[in-house]
């Protein structure tokens, strides 16, 4: 099971790398955008899994993209590595320091206090002409170890850095998810009382979540903001994170790959709804959640354990 | 030297009610001490405030002569104090070996590890080990909340004894267990505490289970200990039977608490 979950994630990053090489440029733009929520996702999946939803990633989705934003325009650092780096520096501290407030609330509480600080950033970019208001700015293009690939090559460099980063920070998780930590988390979920009587400390357990979601939340920022070249305030939009859960809910939360498989549906499907309805799209995208929730409750990845199931019925 | 449990003068009010007032109760290692009392008489109020659930309106509870007013539960277990519920606490939606390889994790290894499995053969072979000696290693792999309540009581009263407390305290670890199976839930726990010599309270309603296992009594009343002895003394006791136990108890026929033999009543 442990090396058939690494393979899958080494098969399905080698196909999308092969896929947005290959195909054409709005998909490989596509491709690249999909690794990127699907990266915020993967963090808010990990929150999930203790029973929290976070309608506020926004908020890092959005530092991790005006990190890169301010380091190629205003201190002409293009290095996708120092921007990834800064990106998660900064994300973490401030998610170490708004974590202290928010770890200590649950269930709704903790959802529209997430989404709060989100929209406190929204307002304050709004406010902020020197970073271009609403219309934001845009964003050069990233180099890699003194290598700067142009504008044509741009985005096939970040499609590789994101594809590296979805398999490395996948398998990552996935160890995580099958650690004390991981398991913790479901503990936090199923009974507190019961672990805080082991001498484990809940705070500790969602506290750390909560970091490793914002990281993960400002990584996709920036790989975001890297291949559309533009950042704006939208990014910590309420209606963004709101994007997020609606791709963790498609995708479910048994497995680490689920998240990106569902960014990439989730991108293709509003690709495909927004050309045949360009006014009514999200309707689509509506009807798409609703059956999900109505016939798969924990997700797509169900299909794959229904599978799994009926494989393992077999042999027995 | 210090007593391993010291309550002061500890009450507790909810309001206008006086939920447990007046607990002068000093325990040491190794007793066994059988909790008694009607319904609303304390006994739970008393538990709570011992391992930190709730705290106490007045009083002090010293625990190895150290005072533990104001500590969480989790400062509270740390402490050495261990605790079973009433409605067994676990990790309902896992498995038993799940919920015994994170108690693990969390009472014995105190190291909240990263990348490291946690279903590591050699951690495994340790959680079963417990299983067996609890007598529900045949349950390993069964999700917790498809478990009978005799089952789910062993193994919370397992994951809280892996920390070695020194103090455990069981609340009413015979209820909703089928009356057959009382007494073999009964052994296999004393076995266990027994073992490992730690100070244990149980609060409990069937005074065959009580004369059994206690070698002490703490009968409650209205809030107050009424009787604080030797079991057969405290049950023998004309006031207990009546305001605690509510019917005439016939002691003669039981063994001295101390003397307990293996076998069911």
């Amino acid at each position: 099971m442990k090396t058939k979950s690494l393979a899958l994630l080494f098969i399905l990053g080698l196909a999308i790398l092969a896929g947005g090489l290959l195909l054409p440029q709005w998909m490989s733009y596509l491709f690249t955008i999909a690794m990127g929520k699907g990266l915020v996702v993967l963090g808010l999946v990990l929150l999930m899994r203790a029973g929290l939803v976070s309608f506020g990633q926004g908020l890092y989705y959005c530092v991790g993209a005006y990190v890169a934003g301010m380091l190629t325009q205003f201190a002409e650092v293009t290095d996708i590595l120092l921007i990834l780096l800064a990106s998660i520096s900064v994300s973490v501290v401030i998610a170490a320091i708004i974590g202290l407030l928010l770890c200590r609330y649950r269930e709704i509480f903790f959802a529209m206090f997430s989404m709060a600080f989100s929209m406190i950033l929204y307002g304050l970019l709004v406010r902020m002409q020197v970073l271009g208001s609403t219309d934001g700015f845009n964003v050069a293009n990233p180099s890699l170890l003194g290598w700067a690939p142009g504008p044509e090559g741009a985005s096939d460099l970040v499609l590789a850095v994101a594809v590296f980063l979805v398999v490395s920070l996948g398998i990552l998780a996935w160890r995580y998810l099958n650690s004390l930590s991981g398991y913790a988390g479901e503990a936090v979920r199923e009974n507190e009382i019961r672990l805080e009587y082991l001498g484990g400390s809940v705070f500790k357990v969602v506290y750390v979540k909560y970091i490793i979601a914002a990281a993960l939340a400002a990584i996709g920022g920036t790989v975001t903001a890297l291949v559309s070249g533009h950042v704006d305030p939208e990014m910590a939009y309420w209606t963004t994170s709101g994007e997020f859960v609606f791709i963790a809910l498609m995708g479910g939360t048994a497995h680490v790959a689920a998240p990106i498989i569902a960014a990439v549906l989730f991108e293709a499907l509003r690709t495909y709804a927004f050309a045949v309805a360009p006014y009514t799209w999200q309707m689509i995208l509506g009807f798409a959640l609703l059956a999900i929730i109505l016939f798969m409750p924990s997700g797509l990845w169900s299909l794959v354990e229904r599978f799994q199931n009926k494989k393992a019925r077999k042999t027995t | 030297m210090s007593a391993l449990l010291k309550t002061v003068n500890l009450e507790r009010t909810f309001g206008a009610v006086t939920a447990a007032t007046d607990i002068n109760v000093e325990l040491n290692s190794g007793e066994i001490v059988g909790v008694i009392g009607s319904n609303g008489a304390g006994k739970t109020t008393f538990i709570n405030m011992v391992t930190g659930y709730i705290q106490p309106s007045g009083g002090d509870i010293l625990v190895r002569g150290e005072s533990i007013i104001g500590k969480s539960p989790r400062e509270v277990s740390l402490a050495g104090v261990g605790r079973s519920f009433q409605v067994a606490q676990l990790f309902q939606e896992l498995t038993v070996l799940d919920n015994m390889l994170i108690a693990f994790g969390f009472s014995v290894d105190r190291k909240l590890s990263f990348l490291n499995p946690l279903r590591s053969a050699e951690k495994i072979e340790k959680a079963q080990a417990v299983l067996r000696e609890y007598e529900i290693e045949q349950y390993t792999d069964e999700v917790v909340s498809t478990l009978p309540q005799g089952v789910r009581k062993l193994l919370d009263i397992a994951m809280a004894m892996l920390s070695n407390p020194g103090l455990m305290l069981l609340d009413e670890p015979t209820s909703g267990v089928a009356i057959e199976d009382k007494f073999t839930l009964m052994d296999t726990v004393m076995a266990a505490v027994r073992k490992s010599d730690a100070a244990t309270m149980f609060v409990e309603h069937d005074m065959e289970v009580v004369l059994r296992y206690a070698d002490r009594v703490l009968a409650f009343y209205d809030g107050r200990v009424l009787a604080d002895g030797p079991t057969q003394k405290v049950l023998s006791d004309p006031k207990v039977q009546e305001l605690v136990v509510g019917h005439h108890l016939d002691l003669s026929d039981s063994a001295p608490a101390t003397t307990k033999e293996s076998g069911h009543a």
